[in-house]
């Protein structure tokens, strides 16, 4: 029976509490990474992190949760009431809402029915997670629009230019997955991974996706729209008590929204690791939701690691290296993907495809020749500019050294 | 006046400060590989001994000479070093000290000499302990301890007076006032020839 069927066959109550507990899950792991953030965020930087409310500073981020929410609560006057409140919601909610088609177990017994943990299993899933996180944007855009004030509105401006572009490359990393599973269904995909996890038979598509789920939420290196030394606190300046609260809290589980996403398509979602399916029939099937949150907080750790050693990029170079590499990186990506499962599929000679293989690989090096060849005259050449020696005294020239240096 | 213009390129070595004509050194970004080392000194970091001394709990001793809470020193017989002289109060770049002197009086003697401090306040909302009033003291009567514990939660108790300013009676020292060590003036005090009280100075406070 399908994953599809199996939900189809729940009956209300079950529904109910898988929704209760998964909104539970997230809040749970949202305070958890909070904690386990600033944690490995000091121990990178040789500090030990909070570690004064509970034992190891467990109990911190609740004591920040209660301390925002006992604070007052300020509306500028210049700001659009109403937007200004409902942007927070928008955020929080949308963000949750992705958690709906994510399978975090295999077959389980839940109180003595026979189901998956996940709450419905759309034949379009994952692009229903791609549209639930592009309304995410809507709360930043409209909370920085709302707050009249300016930086708030600079910061929720790049934070939409900075989403969409990312999701465009997103998305595109995401075909080759479709095509290979042959649906867009989530848990038919996690089902398409049995063999190989995607993560190695499709790792360019790997490496675009978690790049651009790093500029999707909004996280170092690619915080720019809340970058505190240019911005104060882009578009969530104006926000205080529990509405930043609710910003903070969709920031996370966002950030937990996207890795459970990038396991699902890539790191085979609740399946075992390789040579470790046994450990699946464990405790019933529920010892499946320990691997998926181990990959989970895999990738949780590799943001907070991204955050440890990168400083954050320029807005220029961040959307140059959006629209000029990882999109046409991505398409092109695409092209050879889906060229190699057609002709698999045509029944084409393991000769034909070796030889299909070798003429890109040819290709690719050529390409980087020649670009490597070009970079390395333009070097030479701007190396030869010679500043004319001034006849009366001038402020040096800032010469060609800036653009022998970037260039 | 023209001639004022024309560049002395070679002279003072100006020809060298010229930034266009130095030679580009570090022109080649780091490989990729390269850079991916960054991630590797973070991941080390993470095993490495924190450098967080965790302060109420853990004390660390300060420096030897380091800067903290001021004290008045005391003669080995118990009386005081301040003669009130004020010279600390005029040295102080932050005006956080104010000094009362008074003639000691027959019967009633602070300190060796003429005068005593009879009222000495140091301000620590005011004090940026740079340690210039110690240097202006004739007499080594205030000097700086290592204590650094100096917040409180009113103006009024950061205000020393006197009393919590003055170092301990130690072995050997009878609390002021009293009588200088027989037979001896405050020459005598300066010079380090008191190293401890004498009976009759004792029995006189009882008295």
């Amino acid at each position: 029976m399908s994953n599809a069927e199996l939900i189809g066959q729940d009956p209300g109550w079950v529904i109910v509490l898988k929704g209760v507990l998964i909104f539970a899950v997230c809040v749970f792991l949202t305070i958890m990474s909070v904690w386990g953030e600033r944690r490995i965020v000091a121990r990178m930087q040789q500090r030990s992190g909070p570690n004064r409310v509970g034992k190891f500073g467990l109990l911190q981020a609740l004591v920040d949760g209660v301390k925002l929410a006992l604070k007052e609560d300020l509306i500028p006057k210049a700001a659009d009431r109403v937007v200004f409140v409902i942007a927070p919601i928008i955020s929080t909610t949308a963000c949750f809402m992705a958690f709906a088609v994510i399978p975090l177990t295999g077959q389980v017994n839940f109180f003595g029915h026979t189901t998956v943990m996940q709450m419905t299993d759309l034949s379009v899933g994952v692009l229903y997670v791609l549209a639930i996180a592009s309304v995410g944007v809507y709360g930043i855009v409209l909370a920085g629009w709302s707050s009249g004030s300016t930086y708030p509105l600079l910061g929720g401006l790049r934070s939409s230019a900075q989403v969409i572009s990312y999701e465009v490359a997103m998305g595109l990393s995401l075909v080759a997955v479709f095509i290979y599973a042959g649906s867009m269904s989530t848990s038919e995909i996690v089902a398409a991974q049995d063999q190989w996890w995607f993560a190695v038979i499709l790792f360019p598509s790997f490496i675009i996706y978690a790049i651009s789920m790093v500029g999707e939420t909004n996280r170092a290196p690619f915080d720019l729209a809340e970058a505190e030394g240019e911005l104060v606190g882009g578009f969530h300046t104006e926000y205080s008590s529990l509405k930043f609260a609710l910003f903070f809290l969709s920031e996370y589980v966002n950030i937990i929204a996207v890795s459970a996403l990038a396991t699902t398509l890539f790191l085979g979602g609740y399946r075992a690791l390789p040579g470790l399916g046994f450990t699946e029939q464990w405790l019933g099937g529920w010892f499946t939701l320990v691997w998926f949150f181990i990959k989970v907080l895999g990738f949780f750790f590799i943001f907070v690691w991204l955050r440890g050693t990168l400083p954050r990029l320029r807005y220029d170079q961040f959307m140059k290296f959006g629209w000029k590499v990882l999109i046409p990186f991505s398409l092109a990506w695409i092209l050879v993907v889906s060229t190699l499962r057609v002709m698999s599929q045509q029944g084409a000679s393991q000769g034909l495809i070796a030889t299909f293989i070798f003429s890109i690989a040819l290709i690719y090096v050529a390409i980087t020749t020649l670009l490597d060849r070009k970079k390395a005259e333009l070097t030479k050449a701007s190396r030869e500019i010679k500043a004319p020696e001034p006849s009366f005294p001038v402020p040096s020239i800032p010469n060609s050294r800036a653009e022998q240096i970037n260039g | 006046m023209a001639d004022d213009l024309v560049p002395r390129s070679d002279e003072f070595g100006l020809a060298h400060a010229d930034q266009s004509k130095a030679p580009i050194t570090n022109q080649n970004t780091a490989s990729f590989g390269k850079q991916l080392l960054g991630f590797w000194v973070t991941f080390k970091t993470m095993f490495k001994k924190v450098n967080t001394v965790q302060y109420p709990e853990v004390k660390e001793p300060t420096a030897p000479r380091f800067h903290g809470r001021h004290q008045l020193n005391r003669h080995p017989d118990g009386l005081e070093k301040c003669i009130g002289c004020e010279l600390c109060a005029w040295a102080c770049p932050a005006d956080a000290i104010y000094v009362e002197g008074a003639d000691n009086k027959e019967g009633e003697r602070f300190s060796p000499g003429e005068r005593y401090g009879k009222v000495y306040q140091i301000n620590y909302l005011r004090c940026i302990f740079c340690g210039l009033c110690i240097e202006a003291c004739p007499t080594r009567a205030l000097t700086m301890t290592n204590e650094y514990e100096l917040a409180d939660n009113t103006r009024g108790k950061l205000i020393f007076e006197k009393d919590d300013l003055l170092g301990p009676l130690r072995a050997g020292m009878v609390p002021p006032p009293h009588p200088m060590y027989p037979n001896t003036d405050d020459s005598n005090y300066y010079r380090g020839e008191v190293t401890s009280s004498h009976p009759s100075q004792g029995i006189a406070k009882n008295d």
